[in-house]
């Protein structure tokens, strides 16, 4: 069947029922699409849970930033609620206050993370507080009158969902007849209540979870893009019945609270009784995420500096979404495990070297093709390197050694990281980043103690005074013991010797009580450039003075902390095998990612291919008349149909228009057009 | 044929001097000192481009911020302005070689002469035309050479070239212009180089005020009343608009440049297939984008791997699609579902219902140019990212539009989940410009002809009369711009009197059957009347009538 038609645009293709059983699973694609067939199967396997795996945990960590916003949330309803409990009984108050109390929850303006939010959100108060929740969207609701459809037609719905099924029918017509109303809302509200009161105490305790009269909570998801006037006439209607049942209001903002103001008029926004809730900043979402997925061993596939630059500046520069990071990292998992077979040992150690064991030979030859390994050959003896490139049984043995290794370096990496970052986003004007992000991708890119800004912010780390350090030291010792790192006993015995160092050396500072001694003064000054110039001042005259000793002890804590960096934070691309854990494609993410149609297209079109082609024509051109001569029809039709191309060509593109100024002009639009 | 296809440079040019400007004041001591230094027209203009480029340059590497080689600011500094004017050069040449008049250089490369003023073999006539012309402000290279066309200059005459348009004395002309704009077409950014007007008043005005310049030059290149384009049409060419069909022969017939690499090429995304497929089932929809058409490729695709399963092939392009129609082919074929629907977000909701409900249907979704005219929508966008969205729906898609990507926020880009492809086929859009809605070939109305025939024969004479009524009636009034139709009291008193019909909803009931057909469309004007109007162009109508007569 044949997909062009005059007469229509849509083609669907049903094959036989029979044949259909014999689809196809994503695994087949995966092995077909493989660059190499080897443990595809396996590979896929492990591809899958480890997405699964950041999946859950991501989810899980979203669910623990939101808890702190969603229980500020749930007592306000509560207050709010119970405000409206007393209301009841008084009949002045009720008659008098039209205030709708309403949250306004910012959210930031990563609008694509929001549905999450709001997702679980609905969830939570579905749980806890009450079913009657409706979550509006200003797509949905071009006018009051969708809009009340739209709010009655889910709260029916959820109605239902919580009563049985014998309600249903009535739902069903009162929905699509009856004119939707604040008073059928009312009444519904009224009859559903009453239902819940009056049921057995066996249904009852379903719906104990809910409170009392459980209020209507009505969530406009993206407050911004609803028309004023919906927004207006919703609430100055529902602030008429607002004493007949307790609704509640949840404006999603996604800029600033000052926007409630801007949209609605003080007439109307008097009606409302608003309370501000803030949600956790997209920026420290990723920092949480980065933390807990990127920042530990718990998954065995690392991102290279350059695939995180990647991602990092896609968020920053481009949405600030948090699901689209992950997105990210999603698709940097499929890429790796789809395009590198060795990518089978990408697991946790065990599993690693168990899968080493049963590695083909295939498999065992692409490990010597990689340069790392390559590298780790060269370093051996003669006998071990014969040994290596042909025996595959010893080379297994390296690779699980050289993977042990691998994890131990991680291990080690990510708590000294941590330690380091500790002291560098402490110091004035951040040289190495106030991110630890940035400072992991300082320590993946090169040996990050070559690097200018580790040099300075030694120098100022030399420069601490005394608290900042104990705590500082205090926190890295914290850090170390919650690590399972097997190597920083000692190393936590170090730092704590250095603490009790400081203790004792206070204790003598105080019996002393000498002369004010030049850190003192150091401390006063907080400018950089004076800090700069007190040191170098304290360079030249601490070559004649005598060192104090809380200055020497500080030396040698910034010493040892440089000896730990050196000893640890190796960039992982120096290590052997790391082409098996770290994904390193940069180019494919950004690719698929963050694509640039226009520089295709121009690019296509600077191609020397399509200014031939125009030569071409005008060759074609010019020989035309003197082959043919003055008859020659058939030549210029040619070029005639070609020219109707291009130019058709070129509108479809979007470069020219039709002018409507004028009959058979075009207007120009790319170039410097209009 | 091409000596009427000019663009309307207005804005152009205004955005092309203000660029310069910018650059100028941004460091005016540079721009003094190369003023004082260069007197020269040309070697100072080169440096301008030169600065241009270079501000080019700098726009290109800020853009690459994200610190990766495809980023593009060597893409948008390609045109290097010596390449460029040879091209321009030798295009003409080349165009003009075989020509039968033979005029010396200068008249033959009319940018350059255009541009310098103060050239010696302007005749003082020329001068003075030029000079009141720089008061109008046009300067695109096609509308420059309109202008002295229409100037009744002794010295344009030897300009045989253009001069010949005018009388249109020969094929080979025609032929050769159009090559010349097709080429003028490729190469625009050869085109904004050359114009530039700047240069030439510089040295006339050289010590004057740089800003009042600038402020006089922006509000006179927008000034819209000033502005003039040609007024030939593609009507006075004496060469017949081609028909679709005649079309898609001669281009069948033209040969394919450079088939076996574009076959490499091809062949190269053919191996993406799987992947494809294995990124459609992890949640990813793919989005193709690059020159050239896609649908073969996208054709391949499907009949390579999809012949098992169920798939919808939506023609984008096609210049009837609605959403509605997408959603509709889902709905009843698809999922077999009977009945009709109150919205298209109603559908969308039974359809979001029925997909998750039941995790065994799969539906693929190919879509040729989702950028087209008719799916551009904000709505449809919606509607097919939230389709999109369900996990067992896959959708593969293709854009052609350079402004494509605007249609998706923040939003509909997280619904879509893309992952972009740059599929770069350089083939030519042949079903994607198939249908009569291209510029050139419009017109000829075939399309709507053949179909207004079709519908008028199947009524009864007097349903024919009537419509005749109407048509005769409409060009007659076809000078008319503001005509806004037949008023219904009019043509009821018209058909009476030509004894068609007796009543009033004789004549009501005729008009329904009309608009169900899409004959007629009835517009209410700003006093209430209800206008009658035929949405079919003036030549396709009176070609109707033409043959309708014949016919009787």
């Amino acid at each position: 069947m044949s997909t062009r038609s005059l007469s229509k645009g849509c083609f669907v293709f049903k094959p036989s029922p029979k044949k259909r059983k014999v689809s196809r699973t994503t695994a087949y694609y995966f092995r077909e699409g493989s660059s190499d067939l080897e443990d595809s199967e396996l590979r896929f396997a492990t591809c899958q849970s480890l997405q699964k795996q950041v999946k859950s945990e991501t989810e899980q960590i979203e669910e623990e930033l939101n808890e702190q916003l969603f229980d500020n949330l749930v007592s306000f309803l509560r207050r709010s609620h119970s405000a409206f409990q007393e209301k009841k009984t008084e009949w002045t108050c009720r008659t008098k206050s039209r205030e709708i109390p309403t949250a306004a929850l910012v959210l930031g303006v990563n609008v694509t993370d929001h549905d999450f939010t709001f997702r679980s959100l609905s969830e939570v108060l579905q749980n806890n507080v009450t079913p009657y929740i409706a979550l509006l969207e200003a797509k949905d609701c071009p006018g009051i009158k969708n809009l009340m459809q739209k709010l009655l037609g889910q709260l029916m719905n959820c109605c239902i969902d919580v009563d049985s099924s014998e309600e249903e029918d009535y739902e069903h017509v009162s929905r699509s007849r009856v004119r939707c109303s604040m008073t059928t809302l009312i009444n519904w509200y009224e009859s559903a209540t009453k239902r819940t009161d009056s049921e057995t105490p066996g249904k009852k305790r379903t719906s104990s979870r809910h409170w009392q009269s459980p209020p209507v909570v009505v969530i406009f998801k993206d407050m911004e893009s609803f028309t004023t006037k919906v927004l207006q006439d919703f609430v100055v209607i529902s602030s008429q019945h607002i004493g007949e049942f307790p609704l509640v209001l949840i404006f999603g903002i996604a800029t600033s609270p000052m926007i409630i103001h801007s949209l609605l008029p003080h007439s109307v926004s008097s009606l409302l009784c608003i309370e501000l809730f803030q949600s956790l900043s997209c920026k420290d979402h990723l920092s949480t995420i980065i933390d807990k997925i990127l920042l530990t061993t718990q998954f065995p596939l690392k991102l290279s500096e350059k695939v995180l630059q990647v991602l990092i500046n896609i968020f920053l520069y481009h949405d600030f979404s948090v699901q689209n990071f992950i997105k990210g990292f999603q698709l940097c998992i499929v890429e790796h495990f789809h395009s590198n077979p060795l990518s089978v040992l990408c697991c946790q150690l065990e599993e690693a070297k168990r899968r080493v064991n049963s590695l083909s030979h295939n498999q065992c030859e692409n490990v010597r093709r990689l340069p790392s390994f390559r590298r780790y050959v060269e370093s051996q003896v003669s006998e071990k390197q014969i040994a290596l490139l042909t025996v595959d049984s010893s080379l297994k043995e390296a690779v699980q050694k050289l993977l042990e290794d691998l994890n131990v370096y991680h291990e080690n990496y990510f708590p000294i990281l941590r330690c380091l970052h500790v002291f560098t986003s402490s110091l004035p004007k951040y040289p190495l980043g106030k991110q630890i992000r940035e400072l992991h991708c300082a320590c993946l890119e090169n040996r990050v103690w070559e690097t200018e800004e580790y040099e300075s912010s030694l120098q100022l780390a030399r420069m601490l005074n005394k608290s900042d350090l104990v705590t500082m030291l205090q926190k890295c010792v914290e850090i170390l013991v919650s690590s399972p790192g097997r190597e920083f006993d000692e190393i936590v015995e170090k730092l704590k010797e250095f603490l009790t160092q400081f203790q004792k050396l206070e204790e003598a500072y105080q019996e002393r009580d000498e002369s004010i001694s030049p850190q003192k003064e150091l401390q006063k000054k907080t400018n950089l450039y004076h800090l700069q110039k007190t040191l170098l001042e304290l360079k030249e005259s601490r070559r004649s003075k005598k060192l104090t000793k809380f200055e020497m002890l500080r030396f040698e804590v910034v010493d040892y902390i440089d000896s730990l960096v050196r000893h640890y934070l190796v960039p992982a691309d120096h290590k052997t095998l790391h082409e098996i854990v770290y994904f390193n494609t940069a180019s494919v993410l950004r690719e698929h990612l963050n694509a640039a149609p226009r520089i295709a297209l121009h690019t296509a079109l600077n191609n020397p291919y399509s200014y031939l082609k125009a030569f071409s024509t005008v060759v074609t051109a010019a020989e035309g008349p003197t082959a043919d001569a003055a008859s020659s029809d058939q030549v210029d039709d040619v070029i005639h149909a070609r020219f109707i191309r291009a130019v058709s060509e070129l509108e479809l593109l979007g470069f020219i228009k039709p002018s409507k100024q004028k009959t058979d002009h075009v207007a120009r639009l790319t170039w410097g057009g209009c | 044929m091409c000596e009427s296809l000019p663009f309307l440079p207005k804005v152009e040019t205004g955005i092309k001097v203000q660029k310069g400007k910018n650059q100028l004041i941004a460091n005016p001591k540079r721009f003094v000192k190369k003023l004082e230094a260069i007197s020269d027209d040309e070697a100072q203009e080169v440096l301008e481009e030169k600065s241009y480029v270079a501000v080019l340059g700098v726009c290109g590497e800020e853009s690459m911020t994200n610190g990766s080689s495809v980023g593009g600011g060597e893409v948008y500094t390609f045109q290097t302005p010596k390449r460029s004017n040879k091209m321009a050069e030798l295009a003409s040449e080349l165009a003009q070689t075989p020509g039968q008049s033979a005029v010396p250089d200068p008249s033959k490369c009319p940018e350059k002469t255009a541009k310098t003023p103060q050239s010696s073999k302007r005749s003082s006539s020329s001068q003075v035309q030029q000079k009141t012309k720089k008061n109008e402000f046009v300067s695109t290279t096609p509308y420059r050479l309109r202008k002295r066309l229409a100037a009744p200059d002794a010295q344009l005459e030897s300009e045989s070239e253009y001069s010949a348009s005018c009388s249109e004395e020969e094929e080979g002309e025609e032929a050769q212009k159009e090559v010349s704009t097709v080429l003028s077409h490729q190469k625009t950014p050869a085109k904004t180089k050359a114009v530039s007007t700047p240069p030439s008043r510089k040295t006339l005005t050289k010590k004057k005020d740089n800003m009042n310049d600038l402020v006089e030059e922006y509000f006179e290149a927008h000034s819209s009343s000033k502005v003039l384009t040609s007024d030939r049409t593609l009507q006075k060419l004496r060469r017949k608009r081609l028909n679709q069909q005649t079309l898609h022969d001669l281009l069948q017939k033209s040969p394919l440049a450079y088939a076996a690499e574009i076959k490499e090429l091809n062949q190269q995304y053919e191996s993406l297939f799987s992947k494809w497929m294995l990124q459609l089932h992890l949640g990813f929809n793919i989005v193709l984008y690059g020159l050239g058409s896609k649908h073969d490729l996208l054709e391949k695709f499907r009949t390579s791997m999809l012949q098992d399963c169920v798939h919808l092939v939506v023609n984008g392009y096609f210049p009837s699609i609605t959403v509605k129609s997408v959603l509709n082919s889902i709905t009843e074929e698809v999922l077999d579902h009977i009945g009709t629907f109150r919205s298209p977000l109603d559908q969308l909701e039974f359809i979001m219902k029925r997909f998750k409900e039941d995790s065994s249907l799969e539906l693929y979704v190919l879509i040729h140019n989702l950028d087209s005219q008719m799916l551009r929508g904000e709505r449809s966008q919606q509607i097919l990212a939230q389709l999109s969205s369900l996990p067992s729906i896959y959708l593969i898609a293709s854009i052609d539009h350079i402004n494509a990507p605007l249609m998706w926020d923040q939003a509909k880009q997280s619904l879509y989940n893309w992952l972009w492809y740059e599929t770069t086929t350089f083939s030519p859009y042949v079903e994607e410009t198939s249908y009569e809605n291209s510029l050139l070939v419009q017109q000829s109305g075939s399309l709507a002809l053949s179909s207004l025939t079709h519908v008028l024969r199947s009524l009864t004479p007097n349903a024919r009369g009537i419509f005749r009524l109407l048509a005769q009636y409409q060009l007659e009034n076809k000078d008319n711009a503001s005509y806004p139709g037949l008023s219904f009291q009019d043509f009821y008193q018209q058909c009476r009197e030509a004894f068609l019909v007796n009543s009033d909803l004789t004549l009501r009931a005729q008009l329904t059957e009309f608009r169900d057909h899409k004959l007629i469309r009835t517009k209410r004007g700003a006093d209430g009347v209800e206008y009658l109007l035929i949405p079919v162009d003036d030549s396709t109508l009176s070609d109707f009538l033409e043959k309708e007569d014949e016919d009787i």
